[in-house]
């Protein structure tokens, strides 16, 4: 009471000079991208107004949709087949070898399928564009050492692997942060809700169906949200494996946007892109935490 | 009940049985398969180049040789690159930290009028795709002379992560004890000091996670550092390996040397980090 009344006012003080560096580092730019989608513009000169004529080419260009049935793709590989994965390797660690091993073991395994995440996305891509390189790549010489070289191929190169094998390097890069975060979801859970569960007779994959996956639902959403927006956002893995080729079979519209900002000079286009993207990752960040808070009520 | 069970760890009858040792099998051959792509590189990393065209990617190296390594590093002058990663990370660490502690102080604590709306900005902001802002940053930073130096990158991702760090402290101040605020303010606290000599020594294990994930996100951090740094002697460590991909003429052993020089720092901050890292992913998950 005291507090409210006599010393509230004085707090705006302390939020002026993180407000102004917002405005100046993330309003007016995310202003003048909007600003810029209406109009043509090569980046230098003045832009010529073009109301929606960049929204109404971004519908009818198949590159665009190309780039955005990859995107779904990237959605299945970092965020469904991780989060699956994840949710049954941490009840395995939790439920099982932490029983039967100890819980070192199941800490040391934690760690290792985190190692990936903890590189930089561009190194992580560094290191898989070797391992897949046509002509001195490990896969290929390893497929060789066993006599399958029919098995070998450009595999980053070729339309039929290139997406298949983003995809694959996205969910080992992935892993080890939905396993993380539900096994620490798992540490509040009561145990003896698992010891009664036993003793009623409950299998392991009953405790992993209705205790597990049921419990840690709150950390199954973050999960969701915080993986379904990165995938929208991949640019890294994509610049160094493939620049979004061959073709646009991996290309990505963070990728696309990039070229057209910085290749191809269409500004006005760019801008386009990345505001329908900013537009489907705001729509969905509310969508999340609108269910995760009906669902707490 | 004899003996109290471990809080920690559920315990259940053993039931002797071959079967676990399957199971653990199992994990082991997953966990072989995500760790080989950093075996395969390192073992190759230390090959001489006729090592590997003659024994090809997977034998043992016949004599570890650091020549790869060395002239990756000479190449593209890693110590330079090195230096830059460090000052921006740390530089965009310590700003970072700051700017989300007086915000949340603000919001948190102050509770200040519209902190709701303040807060949703803030929670915005922190899921924008860079590729939003990165033309307006390009073009304004070229504008102000600001293009292709340290400072705009330490000045632009500073603000991009202080949105997270906003968003994480406020809502872990506006929990804090209001009998303390209280009692330091019927002392004669005025505000600083409140924030200074009472918030901020409460809230440090907080505030270290804060640092850590500021540090290690900047670090790792691709697309704005490629295209507002572009002079070779500014840029930073995955920028120098992920650009040095593209080009045409690596040998493989100087590829996987490069490869080894971007992953050693990132383990390297790993395992210092580690403890405060899994207490901090622990503590962002839940709230």
């Amino acid at each position: 009471m005291l507090l409210k009344r006599s010393t509230n006012r004085g707090y705006w003080w302390f939020l002026l000079p993180g407000l102004i560096l917002f405005v100046l580092v993330i309003a007016i730019p995310f202003l003048m991208n909007i600003g810029t989608s209406f109009t043509h513009w090569q980046g230098v000169g003045t832009p010529k107004w073009a109301g929606l004529d960049n929204y109404a080419r971004l519908f009818r260009d198949s590159t665009f949709w190309a780039s955005f049935r990859n995107n779904l793709a990237m959605l299945v590989a970092m965020t469904i087949v991780p989060t699956l994965l994840g949710l049954l390797l941490a009840a395995v660690l939790y439920d099982y070898i932490g029983n039967k091993f100890g819980s070192g073991t199941a800490s040391f395994f934690r760690a290792a399928f985190y190692l990936p995440q903890i590189l930089p996305v561009a190194i992580a891509g560094v290191v898989w564009a070797w391992i897949l390189h046509p002509n001195y790549g490990a896969l290929n010489g390893f497929l060789e050492a066993l006599g399958l070289d029919n098995l070998t191929r450009n595999w980053l190169g070729n339309r039929q692997t290139a997406l298949p094998s983003v995809m694959v390097i996205m969910v080992w890069f992935q892993l080890g942060y939905p396993l993380v975060i539900f096994m620490a979801g798992l540490q509040r859970i009561d145990p003896e809700i698992y010891e009664a569960a036993v003793l009623d007779g409950a299998d392991w994959f009953d405790r992993f169906r209705y205790i597990t996956v049921h419990l840690i639902r709150p950390e199954i959403f973050v999960v969701l949200l915080t993986t379904t927006i990165a995938s929208l956002k991949v640019f890294g893995q994509i610049y160094v494996l493939t620049r979004g080729g061959p073709g646009s079979s991996t290309l990505v519209p963070s990728y696309f946007a990039y070229q057209n900002f910085f290749e191809k000079a269409n500004i006005g286009y760019g801008s386009a892109i990345s505001t329908v993207m900013t537009m489907i990752i705001i729509g969905l960040t509310i969508f999340f935490i609108r269910r995760q808070s009906a669902e707490e009520l | 009940m004899t003996s109290l069970p471990l809080k920690s760890s559920y315990k259940k009858p053993h039931k002797a049985g071959i079967g676990r040792f399957f199971v653990l099998a199992a994990l082991l051959i997953v966990l072989l398969v995500v760790l080989l792509p950093f075996a395969i590189v390192i073992i190759n990393a230390f090959k001489t180049p006729e090592d590997y065209a003659t024994y090809g990617p997977l034998s043992w190296p016949t004599e570890w040789s650091i020549a790869g390594i060395v002239e990756f590093w000479q190449r593209v002058d890693y110590s330079q690159k090195l230096l830059n990663s460090l000052l921006i990370s740390a530089s965009v660490a310590v700003i970072g930290v700051l700017l989300s502690l007086l915000n949340a102080f603000a919001l948190g604590i102050g509770r200040i009028k519209g902190r709701i709306w303040l807060l949703i900005l803030f929670m915005v902001a922190n899921t924008l795709p860079q590729e939003s802002l990165v033309y307006p940053l390009y073009y304004l930073s070229k504008e102000f002379d600001l293009y292709n130096t340290r400072f705009v990158v330490i000045l632009i991702f500073s603000v991009i992560q202080s949105a997270f760090g906003t968003y994480l402290l406020s809502s872990v101040f506006s929990t804090f004890p209001k009998e303390m605020l209280e009692a330091a303010m019927l002392d004669g606290c005025n505000k600083l000091q409140l924030l200074f000599k009472i918030i901020v020594p409460v809230s440090r294990p907080t505030l270290a996670v804060l640092f850590t994930f500021f540090f290690i996100w900047t670090w790792n951090e691709f697309f704005l550092p490629l295209i507002l740094l572009i002079s070779n002697d500014r840029q930073t460590v995955p920028i120098a390996v992920g650009v040095l991909q593209g080009q045409r003429n690596m040998e493989a052993t100087l590829s996987s040397a490069s490869a080894l020089l971007g992953i050693l720092p990132c383990f390297i901050f790993f395992l210092i980090f580690q403890r405060t890292l899994t207490k901090g992913i622990a503590a962002g998950s839940v709230k």
